[in-house]
């Protein structure tokens, strides 16, 4: 109790000082989870997809489509329930910095995402026209889409302005799904292109397969490929979730450098933090002798210094995590285009409260065991 | 009357643990600035010196980039014999029809893998390029099966070494060459023959046209004259132009980043230069009361004190620049946002960049150190003088 006391009235003794350090403490903190957060974004995608959908995609690239006989060959595969058809179609809305995937889809599509909750009514409505296209919440939301509105499209894949009309608004069924796309049907986009293009038509950009079970993936993936070995246009089939890592993969050194960036914060305020033990041990040296005097050990002279370390940065850190909500959602306001899932994970609030305490930590280690190596006489001589 | 320049920076001097602490926060913010403007330079730089100023890419209308453009066979015969287009000593069009998509290819110590541009050109199209040359081993031979890589990719991938074999489209090629473009888009490309690629990707059409103007100011009516005729449907720009306009959406997500990233940061590092600075005050107390006794203004004691602060962040900056310059033997690849493929280019630190972060951390020391002056100067000169 003694020992409390005496840490918080230490570091109460200079307000302004100890209120500027839990400032940075508390921005260094916040940066830190936001960068965590801003990598954990990255993988949103790849974290929302199903380990029982495999897609099937052209083994060059993802540039190259496939024939759509390849449709029937695929279903007929052991294992296969479901074959869906999507191509990117990479349209401009208004500018290019509006950007959004969009695809051509086979009605079925969506029975294998159920975690796109779509109203009946709006499906049969957007089942009914040819020109229908749904838009997920998100996407809704950021350009104040509503079912009803004429949504143009600049094709730059597909050359000339198309418009759709939208039909329904799915959700997802939790925070995690990302609802920030649009769909039409693959059958709009296929016949308007064979009247400009004969070869271009029946092409499928990549076809989404359902299997019974997880388990029977890696075997299915391996008889797809199989039956299109040597042909004119080989398969490379991998579960949805490879198939977003992938493209998590290609920005891997930008992860990387993030990562590394949210480490160089906390860094920095160590060095902040040191700064403050350091002038506060300078300052009471004379009292650290007068400790040593009257006959405390040199431990609990190290306590005190190690206490009042700790005491502001479980200050700077909690208000910290307290506050990660908040500041999660104002940047999803800010850079939602970018980041359309934003949640602060448990594991990123564990490492902010780790960081807080490596920092109490390492900053007083060297004012700590000076002030435990004080000798008294030198000690009383000197003037704070 | 100045508070001369040597007692400000024996102040700092005196308490160098203090001094070395802040001015390294400085600089771990300042190193970060400036690695995010290396890499915006860098890249930008990347793009630019792709472009040939006086040559022309020509693609389809709408389509943003050479991958998902499309140009029929007499689309690019009627281009190619516009009166802009340059002779060449043989008598044809300067003009390169060329073929560009992706191929996947695994990266070095990487499982998955990347989206790399293969480029289907001809001797045309190398003669449009002069900053292209041969680094090791040979140019393809036209109508074979051979590639040459650009020396990025080279270092990056295991299947691009010289004399190895990569299958794609039902077919073998052998690299036979690695060149070197002197730092532009190209050294993150695999070149081969344009028909043998047309022929194994099946492809009946022509991504993009290159074509060498015959004088620089032709470049406008041979546009407008592109944009007007009835048979075409497709859209021109100079190379440069075409290839700048790929680092956009990159160059503003790096920068929209790393700013926001410098700015949270250098709160932190202010943060504790002020409390450095304040700790300066407190402690000189005594001192300060002493020049005002001897007569120094009010002025010259905020001088010396916000000197003291700049110079904070001058160490500082400079720290922060000496770390950033190392990074430049460090290069950084990426998927480029617009073309989808895998591009690789250096952080480049340029003049602009190192005044940009000097100024920077001159800044930082500034708003760290100001209240604090403010507080040195308006110390009432008989309680100063008393406190020891």
């Amino acid at each position: 109790m003694f020992v409390l006391k005496l840490i918080v009235r230490n570091s109460m003794r200079h307000r302004l000082r100890t209120l500027l350090t839990i400032v940075g403490l508390l921005i260094a903190v916040v940066a830190f989870g936001l960068l965590q957060t801003v990598v954990d974004a990255w993988y949103a995608g790849a974290q929302a997809a199903s380990s029982t959908r495999l897609v099937t995609r052209n083994a060059i690239s993802l540039v190259f489509p496939l024939p759509l006989s390849y449709e029937a060959r695929i279903r007929s595969v052991e294992g296969v329930t479901t074959v869906a058809r999507a191509n990117w179609f990479g349209g401009i809305y208004q500018d290019p910095k509006k950007f959004f995937a969009q695809f051509a889809i086979s009605p079925n599509y969506l029975d294998l995402y159920p975690e796109f909750v779509l109203p009946d009514a709006q499906r049969q409505a957007w089942l009914r026209d040819r020109k229908g296209c749904l838009v997920g919440r998100q996407l809704a939301n950021d350009y104040g889409f509503k079912v009803g509105d004429v949504l143009p499209l600049r094709g730059t894949i597909f050359p000339g302005t198309w418009e759709f009309v939208i039909r329904g608004i799915f959700d997802g069924s939790d925070e995690t799904k990302i609802t920030r796309q649009m769909m039409f049907h693959w059958d709009y986009l296929n016949e308007t292109v064979r009247k400009s293009s004969k070869t271009r038509a029946d092409q499928v950009g990549i076809y989404i397969v359902g299997v019974k079970t997880p388990e029977s993936a890696p075997s299915v993936a391996r008889a797809i490929d199989a039956t299109f070995r040597n042909s004119l246009a080989e398969t490379l089939t991998e579960t949805e979730q490879a198939f977003q890592l992938g493209f998590v993969a290609m920005s891997n050194e930008i992860i990387a450098a993030i990562r590394l960036v949210s480490y160089v914060v906390i860094v920095i305020i160590m060095a902040v933090m040191a700064n403050t033990m350091a002038m506060s041990a300078r300052e009471r040296v004379a009292e650290y002798a007068t400790l040593k005097t009257l006959g405390f050990r040199p431990g609990f002279i190290a306590l005190i210094v190690f206490g009042e370390s700790a005491a502001i940065c479980a200050l700077g850190g909690g208000l910290a995590i307290a506050a990660m909500p908040q500041v999660a959602a104002g940047f999803k306001h800010l850079a939602g285009t970018y980041f359309p899932v934003f949640e602060v994970s448990g594991l990123t609030l564990a490492l902010q409260a780790a960081c807080a305490s490596i920092v109490a930590i390492a900053a007083a280690i060297v004012p700590a065991w000076r002030a435990s190596r004080v000798r008294i006489v030198e000690g009383l001589r000197a003037i704070g | 009357m100045k508070i001369p320049f040597i007692y400000v920076a024996r102040n700092l001097w005196a308490r160098r643990l203090t001094t070395a602490l802040t001015a390294g926060g400085l600089a771990l913010v300042v190193f970060v600035f400036a690695t995010v403007l290396m890499l915006d330079a860098g890249l930008k730089r990347t793009l630019v010196t792709t472009g040939e100023h006086d040559n022309v890419v020509v693609i389809r209308k709408g389509s943003e980039t050479e991958i998902q453009s499309g140009i029929t066979r007499d689309q690019a015969g009627v281009i190619e014999t516009h009166p802009a287009v340059a002779i060449g000593r043989d008598g044809k069009p300067l003009a390169s029809k060329e073929t560009v998509v992706l191929i996947s290819l695994l990266r070095r110590g990487d499982s998955r893998p990347s989206n790399v541009v293969i480029r289907g050109t001809s001797t045309t199209g190398l003669a449009l390029r002069p900053q292209v040359q041969v680094r090791a081993g040979r140019m393809f031979r036209p109508g074979t099966s051979e590639i040459v890589v650009g020396s990025s990719i080279a270092a990056r991938f295991d299947s691009a070494a010289l004399g190895s074999r990569m299958s794609f489209a039902q077919r073998e090629w052998t690299v036979v060459g690695i060149f070197d473009a002197g730092g532009s888009g190209f050294d993150s490309e695999v070149w081969g023959n344009v028909d043998q690629l047309m022929q194994a990707f099946r492809r009946n059409s022509y991504s993009s046209l290159v074509l060498r103007l015959a004088r620089s100011d032709l470049f406008e009516r041979f546009r407008s004259d592109i944009d007007t005729d009835p048979r075409l449907t497709n859209e021109s720009k100079r190379e440069q132009i075409f290839y700048s306009d790929q680092s956009k959406a990159l160059s503003a997500f790096i920068n929209v980043l790393g700013l926001t990233l410098s700015i949270i940061f250098s709160i932190g590092a202010m943060i504790g230069a002020m409390i450095t600075m304040y700790a300066s005050v407190a402690n000189r107390v005594g001192e300060i009361g002493t020049l005002r006794a001897l007569g120094f203004k009010r002025r010259a004691v905020l001088g010396a004190f916000l000197t003291e602060a700049l110079l904070l962040g001058l160490v500082g900056g400079v720290a922060g620049l000496v770390l950033a310059s190392f990074m430049q033997h460090a290069s950084f690849s990426t998927i480029n946002f617009q073309t989808f493929a895998d591009l690789s280019f250096r952080f480049v630190l340029t003049p602009e960049v190192a005044m940009k972060s000097m100024l920077f951390a001159l800044v930082m020391g500034l708003l760290g150190g100001f209240l604090p002056a403010i507080r040195a100067a308006r110390l009432n000169i008989v309680d100063a003088l008393r406190a020891v």
